[in-house]
């Protein structure tokens, strides 16, 4: 469960001055649920996710990760939490073995247990062909399981996907997207950010509009279409974040 | 404080260190090659081009003597010395070398010998150009040779002994054992080398493991991890201080090596060889390490820091290149005559632990200094290691763009 009670984020930049790249956003995402944040590019999808993960600490507000604060107990949040994006990379010397291994280690996976998770996901994602191959040498496909596996290896019960398809091939998305699906199903607490809106309409069970910042609104897609009186998402997410890109254009 | 993150991350890090070929190269290879060629190499070169310089027959011009022509005709006949006809340009020819050097024999030289009067003969030569000093000296010897002669035959003349020139000799001779003569000599050498390749052999993996990380984007990745950034620091820490201790130790069995043979080999003079046998212990070299490892810690950690401050791999080069002279003059002042440890300058590091490093391997041990510059030492890399903690909890050096 994540529940992110006013959270806020703020970055002093020289020539900009003060920038509120997450003002005041609160939102419940609950276990099986995958909670879809939509947003253009520097709406803030990142920031909020970061902090979620604890690599950003919100500057005010504060979020729980299945029960976990994450100023207070932010190792705690981390080691509850998979998280991937198109910033996660992997380390180029290390096989996509040691890599998943790596990080078991380090979420504190005893050696016996390590090898029963690394030998179960290796043979779900059907990665045993590259297992001993160097990260450096493998495909983008190949790298995106990697990951996965690494963010999969202590069976975190929350995983929070920072736009996980940005730049990747159609085969290679409908793996992270079936992955992603694969999650709700085994009953994780799943957060998913981007700016595509047929992945949003195919997975989200509740859509999050995030704009300048700023959550406009949040609903399933049912609950959207009625409130828009739109059908199309995107013509919904035009109708909440249209005046006001228009205003921050100008 | 997490030892099993720690190790974990250091093992990682140890992994991806030794498969890096850039790493084995300038952490491995560089440094043990570099003392063998160099030295090997000068010391060939050297030993070649001066051997050649030594079997030349320098040509050279007399300036007058026409009117002192037992001189001239002695001259003549001293081997391995080419007179050519005087010409106008001769200064000329000596910058072009074209000659070697010229010789002025003053007016009337034979003359005013003979009435005992005192004269000056002039020679001209290149200052800097090794052929034109040999072609000098030998023009030289000559003279002086001959100065001897006439001096003997003016005695003799009058009776008198030649012994009465030279009442007494004075002689010189070394007492000190030879680790101290070889330590005088190297021991700056070594404290030297042993700082400046810890300062550089920490260099590459200390940006690798922050900036390198930031540029291929898995800075994010072991952000999201458990681990604490004070594991995640230490772990990468003690890598890049087992890289710049690598470094140092294997440049340093280099060097030994490197100058037992060139000292045995033959190639050079026996007490030049003599200086270079380096009669140093292990005990010696455990203590300047020791004294070293303080200022390893400082190095790396300090080098992290900035490395970390980095956007991109070359931006940390660009930060940490003119780091090298921060360390090189404070080191090299130390290898400076007169300069000696005091306990203001025990304060100072690198240049306090290259003063110190010198002395020990010299077989000096200055307790009380010795003890001042491992523990500032130690306060200034604990302070160093601090700093390099608390930059990793700062967002906006991890995520500076």
């Amino acid at each position: 469960m994540i529940e992110a009670r006013g959270l806020s984020k703020r970055f002093q930049d020289k020539k900009r001055g003060e920038i509120r790249a997450v003002d005041n956003v609160s939102f419940v995402c609950k276990p099986g649920q995958i909670y879809g944040l939509l947003g253009a590019n520097g709406a803030g999808k990142t920031t909020a996710l970061r902090m979620l993960a604890t690599i950003l600490e919100p500057t005010d507000g504060t979020a729980l990760v299945c029960g976990h604060d994450v100023i207070e107990a932010p190792e705690k949040v981390r080691a509850s939490v998979g998280f991937l994006s198109t910033a996660t990379a992997l380390y180029p010397r290390l096989s996509s073995q040691e890599m998943v291994e790596y990080f078991g280690r380090l979420n504190g996976l005893d050696e016996a247990m390590l090898k029963k998770r690394v030998d179960e996901i290796f043979g779900r994602l059907d990665m045993n062909g590259f297992r001993d191959r160097r990260c450096d040498k493998l495909s983008t496909g190949m790298k995106q399981k990697t990951s996965i596996a690494r963010t999969l290896v202590h069976d975190p019960p929350v995983m929070i996907f920072d736009e996980p398809t940005l730049g990747l091939d159609i085969m290679t998305a409908r793996t992270i997207t079936a992955f992603i699906r694969e999650c709700r199903e085994n009953g994780k607490t799943v957060i998913f950010s981007t700016h595509i809106m047929s992945e949003v309409e195919k997975l989200c069970d509740v859509i999050g509009i995030i704009h300048d910042g700023t959550l406009l609104t949040e609903g399933t897609l049912p609950q959207l279409r009625d409130k828009y009186a739109e059908h199309d998402l995107e013509e919904i997410f035009v109708k909440v974040v249209g005046p006001l890109h228009s205003n921050s254009e100008a | 404080m997490n030892f099993h993150n720690i190790a974990c991350v250091y093992r990682k890090e140890l992994t991806e260190w030794l498969r890096d070929r850039r790493t084995l190269i300038s952490t491995v290879l560089v440094p043990l090659l570099a003392f063998p060629i160099l030295m090997v190499g000068m010391v060939s070169l050297s030993s070649v081009l001066i051997g050649k310089a030594e079997k030349e027959t320098p040509k050279i011009m007399v300036l007058g003597g026409e009117d002192s022509p037992h001189i001239l005709g002695k001259l003549r006949t001293v081997e391995n010395l080419e007179i050519l006809p005087t010409t106008g340009d001769w200064k000329h020819k000596i910058s072009e070398k074209e000659i070697r050097a010229a010789v002025e024999i003053p007016k009337n030289f034979q003359a005013s010998l003979e009435r005992n009067e005192p004269e000056t003969v002039q020679i001209y030569y290149y200052e800097g150009e090794m052929k034109s000093s040999f072609g000098a000296d030998r023009v030289e010897k000559f003279f002086k040779d001959y100065r001897e002669n006439v001096i003997k035959d003016r005695l003799s003349a009058r009776n008198i002994p030649g012994s009465i020139l030279n009442p007494f000799e004075v002689k010189q001779e070394n007492v000190a054992p030879p680790e101290k003569v070889s330590g005088a000599a190297l021991g700056g050498l070594l404290g030297y080398m042993v700082i400046l390749l810890s300062m550089t052999g920490a260099i590459y993996p200390a940006i690798d493991l922050t900036a390198g990380e930031k540029e291929r984007g898995t800075m994010e990745t072991i952000l999201s991890s458990p681990i604490s950034r004070l594991d995640l620091v230490l772990g990468k820490f003690f890598l890049v201080l087992s890289a710049s201790l690598t470094t140092a130790i294997l440049s340093i069995i280099s060097m030994g090596t490197s100058f037992y043979f060139v000292g045995s080999s033959g190639a050079m003079s026996a007490k030049d060889a003599a200086v270079l046998q380096l009669h140093i212990g292990a005990a010696t070299v455990l203590s300047v390490f020791l004294m070293a490892l303080p200022l390893a810690v400082l190095f790396a950690a300090v080098l992290m820091t900035i490395a970390l401050f980095a956007k991109s791999y070359k931006e940390a080069q660009s930060y940490l290149t003119p780091m090298t002279f921060v360390v090189v003059i404070p080191a090299v002042a130390s290898l400076l005559p007169g300069i000696d440890l005091t306990a203001k300058l025990a304060l100072v590091p690198i240049l306090s632990t290259s003063l110190v490093c010198k002395e020990i391997v010299a077989g000096t041990f200055h307790w009380n200094y010795i003890m001042l510059i491992f523990l500032s030492s130690s306060v200034y890399a604990a302070m160093a290691l601090f700093l390099a903690v608390k930059m990793f909890q700062r967002e906006s050096v991890l995520f500076r763009s």
